[in-house]
Order: structure tokens, then C-alpha cells, then sequence
């Protein structure tokens, strides 16, 4: 029995959202007599920040402090429109209609507190604590509360905004047959190392690098947890699930945790993450989105160490260990390919 | 079937119900105790979702006969937090990210107390020893991890 090692490279350029009817996501923003803002979104926050992330993008838009904003994402039926949280569409879709909400939900703010405070509302500017002011003359200030207050109990206006953003829908063009499913693309690139033993064609992770261009990090914090999240979820996918049952018969497929296999703590392997910040021209403070890209480059990158370990090719997943050691034996053996 | 009478503390209260026979201790929990912190993930001891402190050793409540448990000291995530103050690791867990759709963190947070409790600095291979009866299906272990070992070392912010 051997183990041999192996390293494998892939790079994948992602797609950010569909194009499918033009993938559009709805937003509204409005005030409170406090002077807090509620934004509402039908989006679903799985765990991966989605609440986070359009409570900066629309704290930093409106020009008021993050705490300041609440997101309610508690009813797809009664709130905005959304087509959902996946393909890594939330922080660029999403994100463009709660910009979009905030902004107009800015203008009627800042023209509330113009009449207010007596002067024209290009003069005015936030001071992102929670004041609006005159632009040269900070004590000429009113604070967003009593803005709210005075829209609300004086002035008779509701300072609120829409938001929608719509990709257009791009048709292919019947002479060439060219289309743009998309306006927006992240990248990465990821190096995997495996051990494969030759004779009982378990694969064991060894360590991953990567590299993840993904526009504007909005969320240090929150994106390096969607990654080293989602490479364990590409090691996942390249190695052990499937929900296709081991034999041509459907009652011996997994049905639970116990059959449907996944690895665990003790299968997981140092991964190395660089994060390029290019941002994109079309996103939220030039954000594009780390959702879904975050597994996809794993699993060629597996599958390319897996080869260049012993020499088999499986284009099949998930690279189970008899599907490893069918082709070793296939080929007459292990067959260690050059070291990059 | 007939109803069992049943006693055992719970979280530090003493808890008194009647079960059917058979009733396993996660219903018992969740339904007749009203604690919701123990989750069901797949009912038969493969996800480790439903993870409690018995006399302050690790059980899946879901294998878990209720019956089994009169007079005995139960645990759960509930009963973790101090009044209004965190517990270390719930802190831990939070500082490094080490929950997501938070499914699998009531389980995480009762082995790492399990651990923790009996071996305040464990290694980190302990440390994967201990919640290698747990699934987690978004963080990638990682941050639980760091968290786990952050909470052992005293690494935790107030």
C-alpha cells in the first residue's frame, strides 16, 4: 500500500445572479417616527449575512449609522419581491435594490430636514452619527429623529423609498448566437493537495490555497466565513455526497445523516485564502457576491490532484473510493504524474 | 399505553411529567418541558443536533429513553447562559463566526462544554475528537474549532 500525494489547480469564472428574466429583487426602505429605518426584503438571510450586509449597504447609503437600521426579512408574501438566495445573487442583487430604496428614502430625508432647518437640501450633508447639517456649518444641524418626527407629525410625508434592480434581459442574437447571461463575474483560483492510498482509494485532503476575486469585500468577516464554509462544501461535493443510491436501486439510497455522507471535523485540512478586492462597476459599493462560487472551483481542483497523484481520471462525482480504485486497477496500477 | 410519572432536574430546576413509554428524551424535552434548544436533525444518532449533558456527560437525547433519566441531571443549551451574561463559548462562537443558519449549534455548544468540563485545556485534536459526533453543514468546523479553543484558552471578549 502507498499514499501518494498530489496537487491539483483549477480557476473558475463565476457568473454573479441569472439572467433568466432579467433576476430582479425588490426593496423598501422607510422611517420611523424614531427616526430609525426599516428596510423590507423578501430575501431569506440563510446564516450567510444577507441581513448583515444590506443593513451596511443601506446605513451607509442613507448616511445614518448602522444601528440605526433594522431589515426585516419576516414574509415573502407580504413583502417585496425577490427571487431568492441563491447563485450567489443577494449581495449584488439585493444589494443594488436596498441602494437604490436608500437613496430615494435619502432625498425625501434630506428635503424633510431642509424645510426644517430653513435652507435649500443641496446644502445639506449626514454626518453618518445620526445628524443632518449644513454643508460648512456643522452647529446648523438637526439630528435624523426629529427629522422623522417633523416628517411625520408636521409635514405629513413619509420618508421611504423603492428599489428594484433588473438586469436587462439579454437575447441571443439569431445571427451568431450571442448573448450576455450575465454583467458581473468573480473569479477564483484553487489549489488543492491530496493523498490518495492506492490501495483502498480513500482521497484525505492534505491542504487547500486559494484565491478569490469577489469585487468589494462589504463584510470582511462574513465573506471569509462564506469561503472557508463553501470549500468544505466543494470537498463535500467532490468526495462524498451524493443522493444517488451505490446500487441501481432507489430503497438503498441515503435517506438521513447517517447514509448521506458528508465529511467531519476531523476531515477538514489548513486552507489558505486570499481575498482580491476589484470592485465591480455594477455593484453595491462594488460588491460582487461570495455565495455559491465559494464551492465550485473545489471540485475540479479535487479532481485534478486526485490525477495528478495516481494517474486516474474520474469524471464522475463524487470521487468515492471504489470508483478510485476501479480505475487505478483499470489502468494496471497507480501511475504518479509529474510534480508542479 | 400507559403514562410513566417521571422526575429529573432540569438546567438546575426540578421537572416533573408524565411520559408514554418508549418516549424518547428530545420529545420529552421539546414537547412536554417546552425546551427547544435540543434540535431533532435525523432521529437516530447521526448528526448530533440533539447533543445534552446527563450528570455531565454527553447523550444524543434523540437514542435516549426518557424513562432512563429519573432522578438524573439534565443540561441542555438553555440552561448555558448565566442571567443575561454569555456563557465563554456561546461568546467564542459568536467572535469567530462559528455559527451560520445555527442548526447544529445548540449540539456543538453541549460536546464543547462536555469537553471542556472535564478537560479545560484540550488540544485540537481533542478538540475534533469531541464534535466528531456532530454535523455541521456551513461553517466548515474550522471556526467552531478556533472557537472551542478560544473559549479553553480564555481568548474571549467580555
Amino acid at each position: 500500500m502507498t499514499r501518494h500525494r498530489g496537487r491539483g489547480i483549477a480557476s473558475i469564472n463565476y457568473p454573479i445572479g441569472m439572467n433568466l428574466g432579467g433576476d430582479p429583487s425588490q426593496a423598501l426602505v422607510h422611517s420611523n417616527p424614531s427616526g430609525k429605518f426599516t428596510v423590507a426584503l423578501s430575501s431569506i438571510d440563510l446564516g450567510q449575512g444577507m441581513k448583515s450586509v444590506t443593513r451596511q449597504i443601506c446605513a451607509e447609503t442613507l448616511g445614518v449609522p448602522v444601528e440605526d437600521v433594522y431589515v426585516d426579512t419576516a414574509d415573502s408574501d407580504t413583502g417585496p419581491h425577490c427571487m431568492g438566495s441563491f447563485a450567489s445573487r443577494g449581495t449584488h442583487r439585493v444589494g443594488n435594490a436596498v441602494m437604490a430604496a436608500a437613496r430615494e428614502a435619502r432625498g425625501v430625508m434630506m428635503e424633510a430636514a431642509a424645510e426644517e432647518l430653513e435652507v435649500n437640501a443641496a446644502d445639506l450633508d449626514t454626518d453618518g452619527r445620526g445628524n443632518i447639517h449644513v454643508k460648512g456649518a456643522p452647529h446648523r444641524s438637526i439630528s435624523t429623529k426629529d427629522v422623522a418626527i417633523a416628517a411625520q407629525f408636521k409635514q405629513g410625508k413619509t420618508i421611504s423609498g423603492r428599489g428594484i434592480f433588473l438586469v436587462p434581459l439579454s437575447e441571443v442574437n439569431p445571427e451568431t448566437g450571442e448573448m450576455s447571461p450575465a454583467t458581473c463575474y468573480a473569479h477564483a483560483c484553487l489549489v488543492a493537495e491530496v493523498d490518495v492510498d492506492d490501495e483502498t482509494g480513500e482521497v484525505a485532503m492534505v491542504r487547500m490555497d486559494s484565491a478569490y476575486e469577489l469585487g468589494r469585500a462589504l463584510n470582511p468577516r462574513l465573506v471569509e466565513q462564506q469561503l472557508v464554509g463553501g470549500a468544505w462544501m466543494g470537498v463535500s461535493h467532490a468526495l462524498y455526497e451524493t443522493t444517488e443510491p451505490d446500487y441501481p436501486e432507489p430503497a438503498h439510497g441515503p435517506r438521513d445523516f447517517v447514509e448521506y455522507l458528508m465529511p467531519g471535523p476531523g476531515d477538514i485540512c489548513p486552507h489558505d485564502i486570499a481575498v482580491l478586492e476589484r470592485p465591480a462597476p455594477d455593484g453595491p459599493f462594488g460588491a460582487k457576491g461570495p455565495g455559491e462560487m465559494c464551492a465550485n472551483p473545489v471540485l475540479p481542483a479535487v479532481a485534478n490532484a486526485i490525477f495528478n497523484a495516481v494517474g486516474v481520471r474520474i469524471d464522475d462525482l463524487p470521487i468515492t473510493p471504489e470508483k478510485v480504485l476501479r480505475a487505478i486497477k483499470a489502468q494496471g496500477g497507480a501511475r504518479p504524474q509529474a510534480r508542479r | 399505553m400507559s403514562k410513566v410519572p417521571l422526575q429529573f432536574r432540569h438546567n438546575g430546576r426540578d421537572v416533573a411529567i408524565f411520559v408514554d413509554g418508549g418516549t424518547n428524551l428530545l420529545v420529552a424535552l421539546r414537547e412536554l418541558i417546552g425546551d427547544m434548544t435540543p434540535k431533532f436533525g435525523c432521529g437516530q444518532g447521526g448528526c448530533g443536533t440533539c447533543s445534552v449533558l446527563i450528570d455531565g456527560e454527553l447523550h444524543l437525547s434523540c437514542l435516549t429513553l426518557a424513562e432512563t433519566v429519573g432522578g438524573r441531571s439534565i443540561e441542555t443549551l438553555d440552561g448555558m447562559k448565566q442571567g443575561p451574561n454569555l456563557h465563554p463559548l456561546q461568546r467564542a462562537f459568536a467572535d469567530h463566526f462559528a455559527a451560520q443558519c445555527g442548526y447544529c449549534t445548540p449540539g456543538m455548544l453541549m460536546a464543547a462544554k462536555a469537553l471542556l468540563d472535564r478537560n479545560p485545556s484540550p488540544s485540537r485534536d481533542e478538540v475534533i475528537e469531541a464534535i466528531s459526533g456532530n454535523i455541521c453543514r456551513c461553517t466548515g468546523y474550522e471556526p467552531i474549532i478556533n472557537a472551542i479553543l478560544a473559549a479553553a484558552g480564555g481568548r474571549v471578549s467580555a
